[in-house]
Formats: C-alpha cells, structure tokens, sequence
C-alpha cells in the first residue's frame, strides 16, 4: 500500500505484470473512488466551461464526455480531466485526486453568476473495468445491459442508487468507469471479482497507461508545461468560438514552435527499467532533459520513458542516454504510442 | 513464504549459503514475493567487499532495491543466468536465482547471521 493524495492505495494486488496481462487479454478492475466529481450546471455552464477548458465543450453531446485540460493564464495545465455532459445545461468534471482543491480555487475564483458548481468528490465511489472483456462482464453484472458507445456515458438508477457509467478508461483498452455512492462500491467490486475481472493496483494502472502514452498529472503534466509540449493538442480546441484562459500562450507557441516537447523513449536492448526522475543526456554527455515517466513495458519486454526534450533531440529515431546509477543506457525516440492494439 | 534450514539470514531480506570458505548470495523467498516480477539484475563486480555496502541491484516493474554484502569478503562469481532470465529471482529464489558468490576468511560471520526461525519471526 502506498499513500497517494490522501488515499491508501494498493501498488499491486499480485504482481503489476500478471494485472497488466489481465487488463491487455481479459479484463482488470481498479478502484478509482480517489478521483474527484465536480458538478456543474446552469444556464451558462456550456460557455463558462468553454472559456475554462481547452475543448470544445459545444461540442460535446448530452450523454458525451471528452477529455480536456483546465490551464492557468500561462497555458500551464491546472488539471486533465474528463468532461461529461449530463443534461443539455448539467455537466460533470471527472478531475484528479491530487487536484481537487486546486481545480475548486480556481473554478471559484472564476465564478460566474448562473453557474452553480458543487464538489461531490467525498460522496462518490467508482471502479475502472478495462480489457476485451469489459462488455460481457458489463452485461453480467447489470443483468443484461449494454455498454454505452466510446465516450457516451449511461446515468441510471440500479437497485435503488445512482450509476454513472461512461465507456472511458487509462488503459489503452475497451472499458468503462462506473460511479455510484461510495456506500454501494463495494458490492459493485465484489460482483466483478465473482466474474473473474481481475483486481489491479496503481503499479499496472501506470504501466499501462505509459504504454499508450496517457499523460500522468504531476508528472508529464503540470503547470509548467503546456498541452501543446506535451503533445495533446488533439485536445486544444484553438479554433473555437470563444477564447480560454491560457489561448494566448497556446497560439504563441503554436506559432512560434516548440523549444521542448514531450517525447517517448524505448529501450532497443535489456537495461534497468527506467524510473521517473533519472537524467536525460546527448551524446556528449550534456543532460538534456528528466524522465517524468519510465517502467518496464510488460507488452513489449523493454524499458519505455517519457521526458520532455529540447526540439532537437526530439525527431523520431534520434538516439538519447539515460543515466542509471552512473550508468548509460541508450534508448530511441520512438513515435506515440508505444502499444498498438 | 519460505526460508529453508540450511541457510542463513540478514534483516536485509538475503539469505547465505556457505559451503567451504565459499558463500552464496541472493534474496529471500519473501523479498521476491514483495518485489514481485523481477526484470533485471545488476549484477556485484568482482573483488573485495564490506559487509553492509551496495553491491547489486534486484529491480522488479514495482521498485529497484539494493542488495548489501551480507559479510565482508571477496566476490568471486556472480550468476550471468540472470541476465537473460532475471526472473529466477521469483521462480527460484533459493536455487537458481542465486545473485554471487563470495570467498570469506572469517566463518564466524556467517554464524552471526540469522537462523531460519529467526528470519521467519522477523518478517511474519
């Protein structure tokens, strides 16, 4: 069990990499209930949230969620987050853990008559199911329900109590996350483990997420570093009809280009599995930049990393060492994702 | 967890085999338990050691962890299986997950070590 933003939580239940099998070939189940539940609605709430996020929340259907960034006035990244538009005028903010008081500052400061936010963070529960097999094991355990289309999200009553299930994930597979009053979890955790889902931890929560390039908060992200650098501008709806705090930072640096971004790594030989925090350097030895996330990849058999790099050691195929121990280990830059479906 | 009879044991989590003058390192049944998955070994260079100094690194997807001289002697070998197949350290910890060997002058500091028994209270 480790500490994380207030929560005891398992590193592993068995082994990180028989979890991260069980999630890449069948399916896995992890324990989000740390994560926050912002609530907003209003009349407003559309366009207030438009100038907040970096998405394009007119965009966003009833039932729909979308991944987006909150930025400070700098384009630095508050908090990802996942967006999910209940009602036409009632949304939901799915923020994380570490961020919660963060992301409720600003949101307060930023407060617009007609908007009415509320943090239900405390009251909520939710699990992660993830892997190939999450519908059928969806159907079992609501007793013959489908699972909402990709990003469409079911907001229900079962047995009495509210579900929220939206077909999203951090894993790189099919799957759903479910929310529901903390006091109904655990029953849901228990039908999944009688269905064989397997329990994960956080170790094969990162190890899987790394492999499909998923940003961690805190790490690869911060309010240091724009989406932009960080390679997620997918996400950045720059051309929207109203303009979102930290724009302006964002079409400077779309502009002018990149000093740094964010590249993957890979191993092309055996070595220490590379760990946020170790030194990134150039060929003569000069450091160049810091993991913010490494693991041994158990789809692949190889060390993969992430570092944001100056632009010149960020091309494809360029060749970069990370010291380990005083020791050198050569690794590529290789394109995003590391694993492909 | 086990903890065979015929070795014996650091609060470090190694276990020690001697046989002669020669002792055999590696780590215990419940460490590699802990650890879990182990994906690589950096394996002791050769020559002379201090009890309690780093000298090997078992690293599992979880954490890298330190491996200490259990005594003070010289590295003699170290097991190059484990380079292509670190998980011997989970497979078989007590066999062919061995990490080195040393050559030791002073027996009495293996005697010191801990017991089976002891070693199982400890981590019970």
């Amino acid at each position: 069990m480790v500490s994380f933003a207030g929560w005891e939580m398992p590193v592993m239940y068995s082994s990180i990499m028989e979890e991260h099998q069980a999630v890449r070939s069948k399916v896995g189940v992890f324990d989000i209930s740390h994560m926050g539940q912002i609530f907003v609605s209003g009349e407003k709430a559309q366009r207030w949230l438009n100038v907040l996020l970096t998405n394009d929340v007119s965009a966003l259907e009833v039932s729909e969620a979308h991944y987006t960034f909150l930025l400070n006035e700098g384009g630095g990244v508050i908090d990802d987050l996942l967006l999910y538009r209940l009602e036409e005028e009632h949304f939901l903010m799915l923020v994380n853990a570490a961020r919660i008081d963060q992301v409720m500052d600003w949101l307060e400061q930023h407060l617009l008559e007609g908007v009415s936010i509320a943090n239900e963070s405390s009251e909520w529960a939710g699990l992660a199911v993830q892997g190939p097999e999450a519908p059928e094991i969806y159907s079992r355990i609501t007793g013959g329900r489908c699972l909402p289309a990709r990003n469409h999200l079911d907001d229900v009553t079962h047995e009495g109590a509210r579900l929220l299930v939206c077909r999203t994930g951090y894993t790189g597979e099919d799957g759903f996350e479910l929310f529901c009053p903390h006091g109904t979890v655990i029953q849901w955790f228990n039908k999944l483990i009688d269905e064989d889902a397997v329990p994960c931890g956080l170790g094969s929560r990162d190890t899987l997420r790394l492999e499909v390039c998923y940003p961690l908060n805190g790490s690869d992200l911060s309010e240091e570093r724009t989406p932009l650098e960080a390679g997620l501008k997918f996400f950045v709806a720059l051309k929207k009809d109203v303009e979102f705090l930290g724009q302006e930072i964002l079409i400077k640096q779309a502009e002018e280009g990149l000093s740094e971004r964010l590249v993957a790594l890979q191993y092309d030989a055996p070595g220490p599995p590379p760990r946020a925090g170790y030194p990134v350097l150039a060929d003569g030895g000069e450091v160049i930049g810091v993991l913010s996330s490494g693991a041994y990849s158990p789809s692949l058999g190889t060390g993969i990393a992430m570092a944001y790099l100056p632009f010149g050691h960020s091309k494809i195929g360029a060749t970069v060492h990370i010291e380990i121990r005083k020791k050198i280990i050569p690794a590529k830059v290789v394109k995003k994702p590391f694993y492909r479906k | 967890m086990t903890a065979p009879d015929n070795l014996r044991y650091t609060p470090d989590h190694e276990w020690v085999l001697l046989e002669g003058d020669i002792v055999t390192v590696g780590i215990t049944d419940h460490a590699q338990q802990e650890l879990s998955d182990v994906v690589f070994v950096e394996l002791p260079d050769m020559g002379d050691i201090e009890k309690g100094s780093p000298c090997a690194v078992v690293e599992s997807v979880k954490a890298a962890s330190d491996i200490y001289a259990p005594i003070s002697g010289e590295i003699v070998e170290i097991n190059l299986d484990l380079v292509a197949d670190p998980s011997k350290v989970n497979t078989d910890p007590y066999d062919g997950g061995w990490i080195f060997k040393m050559k030791i002058d002073d027996l009495s500091q293996v005697e010191a070590l801990m017991e089976a028994s002891s070693y199982i209270g400890l981590v019970r």
